[in-house]
């Protein structure tokens, strides 16, 4: 089970205090929430890729990637998500590749659309095309990847003659992909199709329709004969806030929720922590609903967190991911491993990330 | 032969409502029609004046909690419905159209419908086809010709309310009879002869609807 945390890069205004960070703040306090990751041992930090305000995320993950593949040994760097729609499948193929080269090959990439119309016309597309956008350029990114040379033609983009994508991935084994989707069929089944993971990212959905895409992709993964249903490779969403004691956190967090962009001025808090994975309480009620997430999306490999968002000071960040790392990371990591199904594999890791966690458990063990 | 569902959904806030008993009795004109035909027909009603927070919620939240769930699953199976809404502003409420707004595009397609309206004078009766006829043209519903306005003073009238009522209801229960089969009881049954979704993960409810696959070759090939 990989366990990590995503973020948006929202730039918004703490609504206790009235502050707002600048962009350069949001932007080293990322990296900040990075390097805490890695420090509490968390597997995975992935960014989102966004073109417009209040959104400081980066336009090109690979940039951000490369900076914290620096600043960090083990993490797996990944994306929340990357616009398969909008950039050009052949510098995907070329950015990522080089960057999981100076990774030591820990990276992977989350392919979504994108949740903000006007970035296809900005980049020049036509929106009621997303989907076959997502398909196409899909589909050249993989032949770039897993073929030296490549002859194409398609409907989006200038057809290429004997290509050849620079760096090749490292080692020749590509980084791996998840396909991001909350509720468009099609793209369950493009990961289902390859054999790819699917990331659900239910946090502001509710687990009826969660289990109905997961089931899909399941379904169809077998249909294409990479695995049985129960193998497929799941990723989820999911949201916490704790304190020692859940009113507490209940106290604390409800201005940002009621103020946040996405969910403020809606919903109660009361409703949507019933509805949606977001958890507010104590350590040990985190524990207990990140641990039923497996009963309506069985045994699944990839778990983020999205804890820096909604005004939060970067402080308070921090010190959940501590608490988080100390009471709630030990206990959720025996009780994964104490039931896992056996014939379930692991989300894909490039070989070098696998041979790493090989030679550090050995010194663990030693 | 299946009982067929009619759903009468109504915007009706007041309790008790005008039009809330408008929705009654063209279904129960409905019901009349199709009885003396020896077909048999459910009503359920649909009242959005309690469901009102629950579909200000799935706007801002994206996703239907219980009871709007449920009442959109109740109207993604109908096999024919009535649709009744008060006149605020010279047109439909605010609320009727939020309902219909978390519909489906697909959901009332080809359904057998009756569009109804309530208001305080007759000088709104053309509510009916400013207002809610493209509402349900663009959701492809089988509108019958007739829609019915009532107006406070109807409620008091002579029997020409009761007459557009029983003119609607007929043009209803036409329809119905001829998706149950009409005099081919239990030989074919074309209400029933929709395919089920391919395999029950795909299926909907809990207020969403089946979720179609497409082969990923025939994505591919666009």
């Amino acid at each position: 089970m990989q366990l990590g945390i995503m973020t948006i890069g929202d730039v918004t205004q703490d609504p206790t205090t009235g502050t707002t960070p600048t962009e350069h703040e949001r932007i080293k306090a990322t990296v900040e929430i990075a390097k805490k990751a890695e420090d509490i041992g968390l597997d995975v930090f992935a960014t989102g890729q966004h073109h417009n305000p209040p959104f400081v995320a980066p336009g090109n993950p690979p940039t951000l990637m490369a900076y914290l593949a620096a600043q960090t040994e083990n993490l797996i760097l990944s994306t929340s998500t990357t616009l398969i729609t909008t950039m050009d499948p052949v510098r995907l193929a070329e950015d990522y590749s080089y960057v999981q080269h100076l990774a030591e090959g820990r990276v992977d990439l989350m392919l979504g659309r994108g949740n903000t119309g006007p970035v296809y016309p900005w980049f020049g597309k036509d929106i009621r095309q997303g989907v076959n956008l997502a398909v196409e350029n899909y589909n050249l990114l993989h032949r770039l990847w897993n073929e030296d040379v490549v002859n194409w033609q398609g409907k989006f983009r200038t057809p290429l003659q004997s290509f050849t994508s620079t760096p090749r991935p490292l080692d020749g084994v590509a980084p791996f992909v998840w396909h991001g989707s909350i509720r468009t069929p099609e793209i369950a089944e493009q990961a289902a199709y390859y054999g790819d993971g699917f990331f659900h990212n239910n946090i502001f959905w509710n687990k009826e329709h969660t289990a109905q895409m997961i089931n899909l992709y399941r379904e169809r993964y077998e249909h294409y004969g990479h695995g049985k249903a129960e193998q497929a490779i799941v990723g989820l969403g999911g949201q916490f806030f704790m304190r020692q004691k859940t009113q507490d956190a209940w106290r604390e967090f409800r201005p940002y929720f009621d103020n946040a962009p996405v969910y403020g001025h809606g919903p109660t808090l009361e409703e949507f922590t019933d509805q949606t994975p977001l958890t507010v309480g104590s350590p040990q009620e985190v524990l207990e609903k990140t641990l039923s997430f497996r009963e309506y999306a069985g045994d699944y490999q990839r778990q983020l967190f999205l804890v820096d968002h909604a005004g939060l000071p970067l402080k308070t960040v921090l010190e959940q991911l501590d608490m988080f790392g100390e009471q709630v990371l030990p206990e959720l990591r025996k009780e994964y491993a104490a039931s896992h199904n056996p014939e379930v594999p692991e989300a894909p890791v490039h070989p070098r990330v696998a041979e790493a966690r090989t030679v550090q458990e050995g010194e663990h063990h030693a | 032969m299946r009982k067929a569902t009619l759903v009468v959904v109504t915007a009706g806030l007041s309790e008790p409502s005008s039009t809330a008993l408008l929705g009654e009795r063209i279904a129960d004109s409905v019901l009349a029609r199709l009885r003396s035909e020896a077909h048999e027909v459910e009503v359920e009603t649909v009242s959005l004046r309690s469901l009102a927070h629950g579909i200000a919620d799935y706007m801002t939240m994206g996703f239907p909690s219980g009871e709007v769930g449920r009442a959109l699953d109740t109207v993604r199976s109908a096999d024919a419905l009535i649709a009744v809404t008060p006149t605020f502003k010279a047109g439909y409420t605010g609320l009727f159209k939020s309902f219909w707004d978390l519909t489906d595009d697909d959901d009332l397609v080809g359904v057998p419908t009756i569009v109804a309206a309530t208001g305080g004078t007759a000088r709104h009766s053309l509510v009916i086809e400013s207002s809610l006829r493209p509402l349900f043209a663009y959701l492809h519903a089988d509108v019958v010709p007739t829609g019915v306005f009532a107006a406070t003073d109807d409620f008091g009238a002579d029997d020409s309310l009761q007459h557009r009522i029983d003119r609607a209801g007929a043009e209803l229960a036409d329809r119905i009879a001829w998706k149950l089969g009409g005099e081919h009881p239990g030989e074919s049954d074309p209400v029933t002869a929709e395919p089920e979704p391919a395999s029950p993960s795909l299926a909907g409810g809990n207020g969403l609807p089946p979720l179609k696959v497409t082969p990923f070759e025939d994505l591919l090939n666009g």
